[in-house]
């Protein structure tokens, strides 16, 4: 290796991009999310080709490409088909402190799993293939946050 | 389909705290590729570069490289996803009739990144990314519907890093050489049950280049020893949402490597493939690949693991380089991934040469819990 | 040898400032049904799907994984490509290789941007390197401005000069429904609006816009059976430059002469200016409208400005430019230069409506952004 490199004050420049964001939410999730925050209702929508119900709603049909303009209320319960505990702390993205249980729950009345939180049972006795219903937040905002967390069914 | 071969590799060592800058990096990998082809810069016609917006904290991120990769006055391009695709591409361009040598080159540096913020920002902001869900949260919710569905345990899913890092022993470029036990596995720090530290990869840091040609300038410019024909290719993405789909069905790959066995005429995979190099994210994915590559039915690969079928001695050599789990510079992978498998085939693998392998695969995935998937088949 | 190429269909959304009632996957899904439509085929009849933008526009990382509803790529293949600015013909230039390649029979190709989401130019400006070019010289504005400044020392071109071309596209806009921005201007217009960095002024410059453009291509034998009049793709060329702003010449645009050299004479042709018979350009300002037809070679250096006061480029001159509006009427960056491609496909195809062209037989499209780079493609009526 050339003598100067061996010399060299290697830097690092700290860098943090700054730009700032404001996302469409669009005309389908907009639908979504104003049920949820409004009337506490949890919509989800079907495709008149092959039947499958997605939650949350989407555009077109993955399977067919359809329009789909036919919505349905679902109950708001659902099964757990897999979940995890995180450990670790990630303040800056994670709403709350580590350990938490993320789960995904097959949503009663669609054919899509919803991702979310499970609480009010500690972490070790969350199985998959328990029933959960979903808990809303008193103040909502329109968001997925809306939903607080899935609690078992009693 | 006409042929089209890899005759040249060229790889930086897989490090953390890199002090070089992206260029430097895909400079000493582009190099030592052109190097190893015995070919000059102007042979080359044309430039796939893999290059992430989001890892390099850059718009553009392909402008950072573009002198280093020898791209000044060539048509050149930009995949952003892992290195697989982008060979893909660079296959495509040539197989096209417009061009005879593609160089695919990769670059990244996790240690610069914020792993968990970039991997939370692959989810949608509209929908799951408010819940704080990343790249191993998410693969961990992978690992228990697959381990739960077919009954594997945690110390199936701890051979895959004993047998890697223990792999990697051999491998003189890879970051993480270990030589550990299922019970260090076990007890390593708990991330995100059911994964643990030493299942998961590390964030590294590295460049890969491969230089491409189509048969007659592969021909003319370099000689039959070096030359690796790319013998098939597939690719296929399944649903995005995690919800939108059985996180342990590998549909997408089983589709995408239909596509490449078809291509290379492999009927029996396990029997026509002499080693393969798939995409160990984290150790529960070297198990479900292994089964959707078609090596083994769905959900047996923990227990041919357990029989030693897969290790470095084994029927079926996988990630004898030490695979991800050893070194894990993402988008770059892939092309690791090819170079390893060329020099296998080459007879240039040094301390971790197999014994005469002739045909090899290559399986790299992208977006979250192995959403898509490109797999390929190399041969002599 | 690979296969020859054909586009088949194209789609658009209405491009806007703000389409605040279409999500980003709304927006991709409107352009991909328009562009079924348009070529009346349906998902099932696509084999690949290739798909583009820049990701510090919309801060999602892994679009094409977050795209696949609305592209319909569920079990398919899919994968991004990305280029800054040239992005849109990137993208197309990728779905014309998948096709051309013969591994794939009829590609979709989509480009979008959802630009009102962010900061357009802090996004821009992250392409700078940051240790050395980011603080003094971000943004898109100042390197063009700085280019027109020495076009106008050594030649003699003027205000007036950008101004008439300004005046021409968004003029032009006004018979395309899909453009974002469609006002009436005259010169003065043009030069009498705020100026934003001299000599650049407000309605000299491209808008940031939300939208959509998909095309799709398909190989030879798909493409006639599938379409009565494909464009058929007759050549793709990229040249770029050196990474940092300071290493660039400026007083032309090197990558744009040498992609369009290329170019020409891969496709056969030797007199520009009077062998094409409209042209698309990626024109991110008027300034580029003037200065960049030197490198087009249809003049020597210096003469773009005879040309464009005798009206040359306008839509009854001899060769009209941009009769979509170009780019300073519609700019939603992953998208734009794809929607040159789109535009000119359907000028050939007969299918351009009120900004129509009478007997397109040779069209000329182009992509610009990054550090001057330049992607070129030539579609043509008849087979290459």
């Amino acid at each position: 290796m050339p003598d100067w490199k061996q010399e060299v004050d290697v830097m690092i420049d700290a860098g943090k991009i700054s730009v700032p964001y404001s996302w469409t939410v669009g005309t389908t999730l907009s639908r979504f999310y104003c049920e949820l925050r409004d009337n506490g209702k949890i919509w989800a929508n079907r495709c008149p080709e092959c039947g499958n119900v997605f939650v949350p709603p989407k555009v077109k049909c993955i399977n067919c490409y359809q329009d789909l303009n036919d919505w349905l209320e679902l109950p708001g319960t659902g099964t757990v088909e897999t979940f995890t505990v995180v450990r670790y702390q990630e303040p800056t993205l994670h709403p709350r402190p580590a350990p938490f249980v993320y789960g995904i729950i097959k949503m009663d009345g669609a054919d899509t799993g919803l991702l979310h939180f499970i609480d009010e049972i500690e972490p070790e006795k969350v199985k998959v293939g328990m029933r959960v219903e979903a808990v809303l937040e008193d103040e909502r905002d329109g968001n997925i946050l809306d939903i607080k967390y899935f609690r078992p069914v009693k | 389909m006409e042929k089209v071969a890899i005759i040249g590799v060229g790889q930086t060592k897989y490090e953390r705290n890199k002090p070089e800058t992206f260029a430097e990096l895909v400079f000493e990998a582009t190099s030592k590729a052109l190097e190893d082809a015995g070919i000059s810069k102007d042979d080359v016609d044309n430039v796939v570069s893999v290059s992430s917006d989001f890892w390099d904290g850059r718009t553009i991120s392909s402008m950072a490289i573009s002198d280093a990769s020898n791209a000044y006055g060539k048509d050149i391009t930009t995949v952003e996803g892992d290195g697989t695709f982008g060979a893909l591409y660079g296959m495509m361009r040539i197989l096209s009739g417009s061009f005879g040598v593609t160089l695919v080159c990769a670059h990244h540096k996790g240690t610069e990144s914020n792993i968990k913020g970039i991997t939370n920002c692959a989810f949608d902001p509209l929908v799951e990314r408010k819940l704080g869900i990343d790249a191993i949260s998410s693969a961990a919710l992978q690992a228990r519907r697959y381990m739960n569905r077919y009954g594997v345990s945690e110390e199936q899913l701890a051979l895959v890093s004993v047998k890697n890092h223990g792999n990697a022993m051999r491998n003189p470029l890879a970051l993480l050489p270990m030589d550990i036990t299922v019970a260090d596995v076990m007890g390593s720090r708990k991330v995100a049950d059911p994964l643990k530290l030493l299942d998961c990869s590390p964030v590294t840091d590295g460049a890969c280049t491969l230089v491409l040609a189509a048969e007659r300038p592969a021909k003319k410019l370099c000689t039959n020893k070096k030359r690796v024909w790319l013998r098939g290719v597939g690719h296929c993405s399944d649903a995005y949402r995690l919800g939108d789909r059985d996180l342990s069905d590998t549909r997408a790959l089983k589709d995408a490597a239909r596509r490449a066995y078809a291509m290379a005429g492999i009927n029996d995979p396990r029997a026509d493939v002499d080693l393969a190099e798939v995409y160990d994210a984290f150790s529960y994915m070297e198990l479900m690949w292994l089964e959707g590559l078609g090596f083994c039915g769905d959900g047996e690969a923990g227990e041919q693991m357990e029989r030693g079928i897969f290790n470095f001695d084994g029927e079926l050599p996988v990630n004898p380089s030490g695979g991800r789990l050893s070194a894990h510079p993402v988008q770059v992978a892939g092309l690791q991934a090819m170079a390893e498998c060329v020099l296998q085939l080459r007879g240039e693998a040094g301390d971790r040469q197999l014994n005469t392998p002739e045909t090899a695969l290559v399986h790299g995935i992208n977006g979250m819990c192995g959403q898509s998937h490109c797999v390929w088949i190399l041969g002599k | 040898m690979g296969n020859r190429v054909g586009i088949i269909g194209v789609g658009q959304t209405h491009h806007a400032a703000k389409r605040l009632d279409a999500s980003g996957v709304e927006l991709i899904s409107e352009a991909v049904t328009r562009a079924l439509d348009d070529a009346q085929l349906t998902i099932s009849d696509i084999d690949a799907i290739v798909i583009g933008n820049m990701d510090h526009f919309e801060n999602i990382n892994y679009v094409d994984m977050w795209a696949i509803d609305g592209l319909g790529a569920c079990m398919k293949p899919v994968f991004k490509v990305t280029t800054g600015g040239t992005t849109g013909s990137t993208v197309g230039a990728c779905g014309y290789y998948h096709a051309a390649s013969g591994l794939f029979d009829v590609v979709l190709a989509v480009g979008w941007e959802k630009n009102s989401e962010s900061d357009t130019q802090a996004a821009i400006a992250t392409c700078a390197n940051p240790t050395l070019e980011r603080d003094p010289f971000a943004g898109a504005i100042g390197p063009l401005a700085t280019e027109y400044s020495m076009y106008m020392k050594a030649f003699g071109a003027t205000e007036e000069d950008s101004a008439i071309v300004a005046a021409r596209d968004r003029n032009n806009a006004l018979n395309n429904p899909y453009a974002h921005s469609r006002q009436a201007v005259t010169v003065e217009d043009v030069l009498n609006s705020p100026m934003l960095s001299y000599p650049i002024k407000f309605l000299d410059m491209c808008p940031r816009s939300d939208g959509s453009c998909a095309v799709i291509f398909a190989s030879e034998e798909k493409a006639k059976k599938l379409c009565p009049k494909p464009a058929w793709v007759h050549t793709s060329v990229v040249r770029h430059d050196y990474t940092h702003f300071g290493d660039l010449e400026w007083k032309f645009m090197p990558t744009l002469e040498r992609a369009s050299a290329a170019a020409y004479k891969l496709a056969g042709i030797s007199d520009p200016l009077n062998e094409f018979d409209v042209a698309e350009l990626y024109l991110p300002c008027s300034t580029c409208g003037v200065k960049w037809m030197d490198s087009l070679w249809f003049c020597e250096h210096g003469g773009a400005p005879g040309l464009i006061r005798k009206g040359t480029f306008n839509m009854d001159g001899q060769l009209p430019i941009n009769p979509s509006g170009g780019v300073i009427s519609t700019n939603p960056i992953g998208a734009t230069a794809l929607i040159r491609i789109g535009e000119a496909a359907w000028q050939i195809m007969g299918k351009a409506g009120g900004r129509q062209i009478e007997g397109v037989k040779k069209a000329l499209c182009t992509g610009f952004g990054g550090c001057s780079w330049t992607d070129l493609m030539i579609l043509g009526a008849d087979l290459p």
